[in-house]
C-alpha cells in the first residue's frame, strides 16, 4: 500500500507536467477559495480582517475579538461551511463510485434506496421524537437498512447481477417513499408536517459543529477506502466478465464499494436532508475535466462536489431573506450549468 | 501433463437442460485450438467456463494439474487471458489505461499500478504498433484498432493460455487475417491459444488442433485436415462444401450451392 502511495505521487506529478496544469490548479484552488469566501457571506456583515482575526484568536487568545464575531464564525458559519464541503464531496464521490460499479452513467448515489430509507428514518424520528440528533441517527440507520434490504433481495434473486441490483434498489426506494408519505399523512399539519417536508427538501441551515464532527468520520473513512480501491474500480467499470477475467472477485469488490458508498451517502443525507442532482452530475463534470480514470476522477469529484455545494449554500443563504432549501437550488443552478458543460465537452468525454 | 485439461465437463444454466456435456480436451504449450460449431452449440459458454466466468455443473478443468475450483480468480487470471466476443464500453478510458488494466492480476488487493507495470504496458503497446494511440480514448478507435488494444491488454497480463471468443467476428477481411497472424506469432512465443470461430478457413490458417462441436458435444478433435472434411462440415452446418487444396500446405473450405 505504501508503494501505492509513492507511485501515486509520482504519477500525479507526471500527470501534472504532461497534461492540463490549469485544470488541476482550478480543481484544487476552487474549494479552498470558496471555503474562505464563504465566511464573509451572511446577514451579519464580517470583513475579511475580522474573519481572520477571529480564527486566529482561537489559537492565540491574546488577540482581542468581539464575542458576536466569534459566535458567528465558529458556531454558525463554520459548521455550515464544513457541512457543505463534506456533503458535497460525499455525494459526488459516492455517485462516481456507483456509476463505475454499476457500469452506468445514469446512476446516482440513491439508486439502491439510501435516500428514501434515510428520509423515512428522519420522518419517523420527527414524528415520534423531534430531537435533531435522534433524527440524524435515525436517518443514517434507516439509510443503511434500506440498502441492506436491497442488497439481500438482489442477491436472493440473482448473484449480484447489476440490472437486478438496480431494479431492486428502485423497488425498495419506492417502497420507502410510500412509507414517507404515510408519515406525512399522519403528521400534525401545523407542527410536524412542515418539519418533515423541510427536511426532505434538504438544508444545511441548522447544522451544528457536533453533527458535522459525527458524520465526518464515516464520510472520510468511506472516501479513503474508495480511493484505495480506485484501480479496482476502473477495472470493475469495464464490465463483470472482463474484470473477472482480470482476476477481480467482482461480487466481493462490489459489496465493499456499495457498503462504503452507502455509509458515505447515509452520513451526508443524515445532516443535510435529501439533496438530489449533485451525486449524479458532479461525476460527469469530473469526467469531462479529467477523464474516467478513478485515480484522477475521485479527487476531482471531491473538489468539484465540495465547491458546488459551498456555492449553492452561499446562494441559498443570501438569495432571499428567508433561506431557500438547498435541494431546490442544486437543481435550479446545477441543471443549466451541466447542460452548458455537456454541450462544450461531450465529444471529448463520451 | 497438459497445460490445460478439460475432463468430462458438463454445464447447465437452469439444471434442466445441459448447454454442453462430457467435453474432454487437452491443450499443450504452443497449441492453437480452434473450436468450430454452429450458433448456439455452447462454444462461448464452454470458453467462459475455462476462467470461471461460469462454473461447471459436472467435470473438472485443470490448469497445470490444479483444479480451477480450488484456485482464486486472481491466480486463474495470471494463467489465462481472455478477450470477449463483444465489448460494450461505457466509459472512455485511454488506450494506455485500458492496456494497463491487464496488469491487475499481478497486484495485491490494495495495490495500484507502478513503474514496472507502466513499462510492460508500453512494451505491449509497441508490440502491436498502437503506441502512438496511447493517450486517445479507446472508444474513438476503429474495430480493428480496438481489437489490437485488447490483444495488448491480454499480453500485458502475461498469461500462458489465451482464450479468444470469435476474435475475428467484427473485423474486415484484412483485419481478420492480421488477427490470425497475431495469433500465430503469440503461439510461436509459447502461449497456448483456444479460440472459437465460425470460419473453417481460419482453422486451416492458424490452428494445429480443431474441436468440432455439435449438439452439446465434441464430435471430433484432431488436426484441421482430419476434422474439416466434406462429410463433417455437411453434418454440422447442413450445407454443401468443397475442400480444396490451394497450395501444398494450405487447404480451404468453400461453400457451394446444392
Amino acid at each position: 500500500m505504501w508503494i501505492g502511495i509513492k507511485n501515486f505521487k509520482k504519477r500525479l506529478f507526471a500527470v501534472n507536467i504532461s497534461r492540463n496544469w490549469s485544470v488541476n490548479i482550478i480543481l484544487i484552488s476552487l474549494p479552498v477559495i470558496l471555503f474562505f469566501v464563504s465566511f464573509l457571506i451572511g446577514i451579519y456583515p464580517l470583513s475579511p480582517v475580522e474573519v481572520v482575526t477571529t480564527i486566529l484568536a482561537k489559537f492565540f487568545p491574546t488577540i482581542p475579538v468581539s464575542s458576536t464575531a466569534t459566535t458567528i464564525v465558529w458556531n454558525i458559519r463554520l459548521p455550515r461551511i464544513m457541512a457543505a464541503v463534506l456533503v458535497g464531496a460525499a455525494l459526488s464521490v459516492a455517485g462516481a463510485a456507483f456509476q463505475g460499479t454499476f457500469k452506468n452513467p445514469l446512476v446516482s448515489p440513491d439508486i439502491l434506496g439510501v435516500s428514501s430509507g434515510a428520509g423515512f428514518g428522519a420522518a419517523i424520528a420527527i414524528l415520534f421524537v423531534g430531537i435533531p440528533l435522534i433524527t440524524q441517527v435515525s436517518a443514517f440507520t434507516w439509510g443503511l437498512i434500506a440498502v441492506t434490504i436491497t442488497y439481500i433481495t438482489a442477491r436472493s434473486i440473482r448473484n449480484s447481477e447489476i440490472l437486478v441490483m438496480v431494479l431492486s434498489g428502485m423497488a425498495i426506494g419506492t417502497f420507502f417513499t410510500a412509507l414517507i408519505s404515510i408519515c406525512k399523512y399522519m403528521a400534525d399539519p401545523y407542527a410536524k408536517l412542515p418539519q418533515i417536508v423541510y427536511w426532505l427538501m434538504g438544508s444545511l441551515a441548522s447544522v451544528t459543529n457536533e453533527q458535522v464532527l459525527i458524520v465526518s468520520f464515516p464520510i472520510i473513512i468511506g472516501i479513503t477506502i474508495l480511493f484505495i480501491l480506485r484501480w479496482k474500480l476502473n477495472v470493475l467499470s469495464i464490465g463483470d466478465d472482463e474484470s473477472k477475467s482480470l482476476g477481480i472477485e467482482t461480487g466481493k469488490l462490489r459489496f465493499i464499494i456499495i457498503a462504503c458508498c452507502t455509509m458515505i451517502t447515509a452520513a451526508a443525507v443524515s445532516i443535510s436532508g435529501i439533496i438530489g442532482w449533485v451525486g449524479l452530475v458532479i461525476p460527469h463534470m469530473g469526467r469531462i475535466l479529467v477523464g474516467p480514470d478513478h485515480n484522477k476522477l475521485l479527487p476531482a469529484t471531491v473538489c468539484l462536489g465540495a465547491s458546488f455545494l459551498l456555492l449553492i449554500d452561499n446562494i441559498s443563504r443570501t438569495l432571499l431573506i428567508t433561506e431557500v432549501p438547498i435541494g431546490i437550488l442544486t437543481a435550479l443552478i446545477g441543471v443549466p450549468f451541466f447542460l452548458y458543460l455537456l454541450r462544450r465537452g461531450y465529444n471529448e468525454w463520451a | 501433463m497438459s497445460l490445460l485439461e478439460i475432463k468430462n465437463a458438463t454445464f447447465s444454466y437452469d439444471d434442466h437442460e445441459n448447454t454442453f456435456e462430457n467435453i474432454n480436451l487437452n491443450v499443450d504449450v504452443g497449441d492453437v485450438v480452434c473450436i468450430l460449431g454452429p450458433n448456439g452449440c455452447g462454444k462461448t459458454t464452454l470458453i467462459k467456463c475455462l476462467n470461471k466466468l461460469h462454473e461447471l455443473k459436472e467435470g473438472n478443468i485443470y490448469i497445470n494439474g490444479k483444479d480451477i475450483k480450488n484456485i482464486k480468480q486472481r491466480e486463474i487470471a495470471r494463467n489465462i487471458g481472455y478477450i470477449p466476443q463483444n465489448h460494450v464500453s461505457t466509459f472512455a478510458f485511454t488506450v494506455f489505461d485500458m492496456v494497463l488494466m491487464g496488469r491487475t492480476p499481478h497486484f495485491d488487493f490494495l495495490e495500484s499500478p507502478g513503474e514496472k507495470d507502466y513499462h510492460i504496458t508500453e512494451e505491449a503497446l509497441k508490440k502491436f504498433g498502437i503506441y502512438h494511440l496511447k493517450d486517445k480514448p479507446y472508444t474513438s478507435l476503429s474495430g480493428g484498432e480496438q481489437q489490437l488494444v485488447f490483444f495488448a491488454r491480454v499480453i500485458s497480463q502475461e498469461p500462458r493460455i489465451l482464450v479468444l471468443d470469435e476474435p475475428t467476428s467484427h473485423l474486415d477481411f484484412g483485419n481478420q487475417l492480421k488477427t490470425l497472424d497475431v495469433i500465430s506469432k503469440l503461439a510461436s512465443d509459447g502461449i497456448s491459444i483456444i479460440m472459437t470461430s465460425h470460419f473453417p478457413d481460419h482453422a486451416f490458417i492458424s490452428s494445429n488442433k480443431v474441436a468440432l462441436m455439435k449438439d452439446r458435444k465434441f464430435i471430433g478433435i484432431d488436426t484441421p485436415e482430419k476434422i474439416i472434411t466434406k462429410k463433417n462440415m455437411e453434418n454440422v452446418y447442413g450445407i454443401h462444401v468443397k475442400i480444396v487444396d490451394i497450395c501444398p500446405d494450405r487447404k480451404t473450405c468453400v461453400p457451394i450451392k446444392p
